[in-house]
């Protein structure tokens, strides 16, 4: 009964905030937009909460869609992701208050974030093929309104296309699978689909599971499907961003699992062994990219994609150790996959929130122009930190935490049941590690490189910490990354119900202060940790300090430099420069794309004016899987365009032969 | 966590803390006689450190709390790391706490610790130590946490006591492919982690060929002391788990009588002290390689790596 209550204040909220927004006058619009979506996420915090513990029971709305009516309705699964969705709402909410005053944002943005956060939370809450459907289309169409927020910017207006172009497939994919699948079922309803599942043909199941996982796996952000995010993330404004990268993209993961694991059931081992494979090309190779992109949201994007690539690498080892028999080790695998899916969504919403404040006050979101901003904006960097440490699975950090549970279960896997597992075991051990590996170095240039050392530009000198707002916001965000890194116990509430909805998931983890897998032998404490570093600090600091009387008074003086003298920012190591010994190692992958362009004197050759240097890093595979689709697709347009010279009797003879074919074929 | 436990995790952090700079001492040393030099002397390292602690502490202009933080950081992560290893004693106990992977972990975040201090100065120099390190860090984690991986696999658990204790009970496991090919990635990414030849000099000064030296430029009196003291205790502390994971006789187990104890540290400060040496020897023979030629050494520990899962996890299909 609560949780009907709270679905009805959410969608009265969902509808009302937007309409709210343009009746206020423009200068309140910022704080009712912000505030709105906001309150919209407590009440999905709560729901979510609700949702986890007893359930949503599914009510029919007949009048809302035409013919089948729309059905919502959540068990665990759906609680956690409208948790996720609403925690992340109310950060960005928050922060969205501050970031919108001054006009930063257009009317239209402040009027569709909320509705897009309706929708979102929709998605999870939906009961039916069509409801899904239509609530997954709005969340489509209402983030790429999001995205061309700066449409007079031809990279904004660029990045706009292709994202609506690959989400649009990915739901002609998806529409075709359900459809699909509803018609063998004989039902729309998931409940009903899921029971029947298993007596479909094997074939129609593997076409499903196909065009299902692609569509989703488009959304998620997994290769060779990720070339939207990388675009799309920079382009938004970044409060969007952090909606679109922290909750979004997870609800691709939410239809992975919603129809790829639970209603389709048990599947061959090849299944699991897809999602796998998918995932750990894309954590390697979107790690990569990050670990050389300059832009610090291109960074963020393309880290994005390789901890989808992590999440997927759990949940495919769950399937492939589900159909081998394990279902011990499965439970380990699908709890890592959740979890990173819950940590990357706290840490990326506070790294999006705190990169989007750096570009509000500084105008940039070039490493290269950035740096300086420890000293300037204290309260940003070290918010930025935290999300730094949380994303870079170290010790102490959140994602840690489920990448120690995703290789936990790699080391469980009992190979001898199945040569598939034994063979894919090393391959998914050396992607995991590289990307482990890579992402540290990611993380570690894009705080120390934007955030530490001297100012690249007048406009980080400049810079200030932004309004008290988006600090709070970014600290909400802060909170729940230091929780879940300190304490993921938090979450076992949630991971205990989630065994009513994917069978096998009981005997999982043991959360507590100390985490032990379930049959498992493993344990690992990051409250102990944490406990033994800081002990080991405070031992350190004692020693050094009983030392004191013997040395003369700390002071300060200007850096030693090697005696080089006073130094200037454009001595120091820029981005480009921090990441080049990297990518020469992985030269063969990113393919880089280096100019150097050298210009003499008139008077002689011997003499240069200048040399520009110059390097991109062009998406490889974008480069080479998009282009020529699209030069096809262009060379299709064209032909059939031959068809289209505009005279009027030659369409009335397309519509006379078109009416022939059809009488013949119905006689 | 039994009282045992306790004592015996307490003796052997204690134990590594303080004869951390006797092993940069011992390879110094056996170095310098190995090259006809009279050398320093075993206890330099002390006398070092006491030289700088009784120096002026010197904050440079426009560095921040990163800079500052940076050499308790890195020093707090290795002691962790101490008390988490089995150098001493093998407690379960210790072990609930954290397994292989936070231990590879701490050390790692004491390196990123370490890169992030190198930038914050904003030195040429600072930036280049650091873009090298972390180059290493992301190619030495990977290889690292494969080796781990593969030594884990056969015991079905990254406890550390699990593994020592499985290796102590039957010493022959160690002679297996798997435990030999991740020996081997392990000795190659330990080199790196600890800045030695033929991955780092840390004897040069010379900016074409520093990479942990060019970090710690800008430290100075007791900042500088602890870094020093930390990167002593990072080197004793992965030597250590080294000698115990394939050779971890000597080691109490379970049992933590004063007599076992006593033994253990005796056997682990013969075995560090042997090992120190034999790194010394082997220092005297190699070259620093060329920078760019590094990650290819790096990739092949990462194949070794590679190579020991797929032994492990392959082998004992067939044994299974």
């Amino acid at each position: 009964m609560l949780a009907h209550v709270l679905l009805a204040v959410a969608a009265a909220l969902g509808v009302t905030v937007p309409v709210a927004v343009l009746l206020v006058p423009a200068s309140a619009r910022p704080a009712v937009s912000g505030a709105g979506t906001a309150v919209l996420g407590s009440v999905a915090v709560a729901l979510g909460v609700q949702t986890v513990r007893v359930g949503v029971v599914p009510v029919r709305v007949s009048w809302l869609l035409p013919l089948s009516g729309a059905e919502i309705g959540g068990d665990a699964l759906s609680g956690l992701f409208v948790l996720l969705v609403g925690a992340v709402a109310v950060a960005t909410g928050i922060f969205l208050m501050g970031y919108a005053l001054g006009g930063h944002l257009p009317t239209s943005a402040l009027v569709v974030t909320p509705a897009f956060v309706a929708t979102m939370l929709l998605v999870p809450l939906a009961g039916s093929v069509t409801t899904f459907l239509a609530v997954w289309e709005l969340m489509a169409l209402s983030s790429t309104v999001l995205v061309l927020t700066d449409h007079h910017r031809a990279a904004c207006r660029r990045a706009g296309l292709t994202y609506a172009v690959m989400t649009h497939l990915g739901f002609l994919a998806l529409v075709i699978g359900l459809v699909t699948f509803a018609a063998g079922a004989h039902s729309e309803a998931f409940a009903v689909m899921s029971r029947s599942a298993t007596a479909l043909p094997s074939g129609t199941r593997d076409a499903v599971f196909l065009l299902t996982a692609l569509g989703f796996a488009s959304k998620a952000g997994l290769m060779p499907l990720h070339a939207w995010l990388p675009q799309a993330h920079p382009e938004a404004p970044g409060p969007v961003s952090a909606l679109m990268s922290a909750a979004m993209v997870t609800l691709g993961i939410y239809g992975l699992i919603r129809i790829d694991v639970v209603a389709l059931g048990d599947g061959p081992g090849w299944w699991g062994l897809t999602i796998l494979v998918i995932g750990a090309v894309s954590a390697v190779y979107a790690v990569l990219q990050a670990s050389v992109a300059t832009d610090l949201k291109r960074l963020l994007a393309y880290s994005t994609s390789e901890n989808m690539g992590l999440v997927a690498v759990g949940l495919g080892a769950a399937m492939l150790f589900r159909s081998a028999g394990q279902p011990a080790v499965a439970a380990v695998a699908f709890a890592a996959a959740l979890l990173q899916a819950v940590n990357h969504a706290a840490f990326k919403a506070l790294a999006f929130l705190g990169a989007s404040a750096v570009q509000r006050e500084t105008g940039q979101r070039d490493l290269d122009e950035l740096g300086g901003l420890a000293q300037r904006m204290p309260a940003t960097s070290a918010l930025f930190g935290v999300a730094a440490l949380a994303g870079s699975g170290l010790p102490l950090g959140a994602a840690f935490i489920s990448e120690w549970l995703l290789l936990q279960s790699l080391v469980h896997a009992v190979p001898s049941h199945s040569p598939t597992v034994a063979l894919a075991m090393p391959v998914t051990v050396a992607a995991v590690a590289l990307s482990a590996g890579l992402g540290v170095a990611t993380m570690v240039k894009a705080f120390g490189v934007g955030f530490l050392a001297r100012p690249r530009s007048s406009a980080a000198d400049a810079a200030e910490d932004p309004p008290s707002a988006m600090v709070t916001g970014m600290t909400l965000a802060a909170a729940a990354c230091v929780l879940l890194a300190v304490a993921p116990a938090v979450t076992s509430p949630l991971f205990a119900r989630l065994g009513t909805v994917v069978p096998g998931l009981d005997d999982g983890v043991h959360w507590d202060t100390v985490m032990q897998l379930g049959r498992l032998r493993g344990s690992m404490s990051p409250l102990g940790i944490l406990a033994a570093v800081t002990t080991a600090a405070v031992v350190v600091i004692t020693v050094v300090a009983l030392t004191r009387r013997s040395r003369p008074t700390p002071t300060s003086v200007p850096l030693w430099t090697c005696g080089a003298g006073a130094l200037t920012s454009r001595m120091q190591y820029t981005a480009g420069a921090f990441a080049e010994p990297l990518q020469r190692v992985f030269d063969d992958v990113l393919r880089p794309d280096t100019d150097v362009e050298v210009s003499h004197f008139a008077e002689s050759r011997y003499l240069l004016d200048r040399i520009r240097y110059r390097r991109q890093f062009a998406d490889a595979v974008e480069v080479r899987l998009y282009t020529p689709i699209v030069r096809l697709v262009g060379a299709g347009a064209d032909f059939i365009r031959r068809a289209h010279n505009g005279g009027l009797h030659r369409y009335l003879g397309y519509g006379m032969v078109g009416l022939l074919i059809a009488l013949v074929a119905a006689r | 966590m039994s009282n045992d436990a306790i004592v015996g995790t307490a003796v052997q952090v204690v134990l590594v803390s303080v004869l951390a700079p006797t092993v940069i001492g011992v390879t110094r040393q056996a170095r310098a006689r190995l090259e006809g030099r009279a050398g320093a002397g075993w206890w330099q390292p002390y006398r070092d450190l006491r030289k700088l602690l009784r120096k002026q502490s010197l904050r440079p202009h426009g560095t921040t709390i990163v800079f500052a933080a940076a050499p308790v950081f890195v020093a707090a992560t290795a002691l962790a790391a101490a008390g988490l290893v089995p150098i001493v004693v093998a407690a379960p106990s210790t072990t609930r706490i954290g397994d292989l992977f936070a231990v590879v972990g701490l050390l790692l975040l004491g390196t990123v610790m370490l890169t992030l201090a190198g930038l914050d100065t904003g030195t040429a120099f600072g930036g280049m130590g650091a873009s090298r390190s972390i180059t290493l860090a992301a190619l030495v984690e990977p290889s690292l946490l494969l080796a781990v991986f593969a030594l884990s696999v056969p015991v079905r658990s990254t406890s550390l006591t699990a593994i020592v204790t499985s290796v102590a009970a039957h010493p022959a496991t160690v002679a297996r492919p798997g435990a030999v090919l991740a020996g081997a990635a392990l000795v190659v990414t330990a080199l790196a982690e600890t800045g030695r030849l033929p991955i780092d000099n840390p004897a040069t000064h010379l900016e074409l060929t520093m990479v942990h030296e060019a970090m710690t430029l800008e430290y100075a009196g007791s900042r500088l002391a602890v870094l020093e003291w930390a990167s002593a205790l990072r080197l004793t502390v992965l030597l250590a788990l080294l000698v115990n994971l394939f050779w971890p006789a000597g080691i109490a187990i379970h049992t933590v009588t004063t007599a076992s104890l006593l033994l253990a540290t005796v056997a682990v400060t013969a075995k560090v002290a042997a090992l120190a040496a034999v790194l010394a020897c082997a220092e005297v023979f190699l070259a620093k390689l060329r920078l760019f030629r590094v990650p290819e050494l790096l990739a092949g520990a990462f194949l070794l790596g590679l190579l020991a899962v797929s032994a492990s996890s392959l082998l004992s299909v067939t044994a299974g």
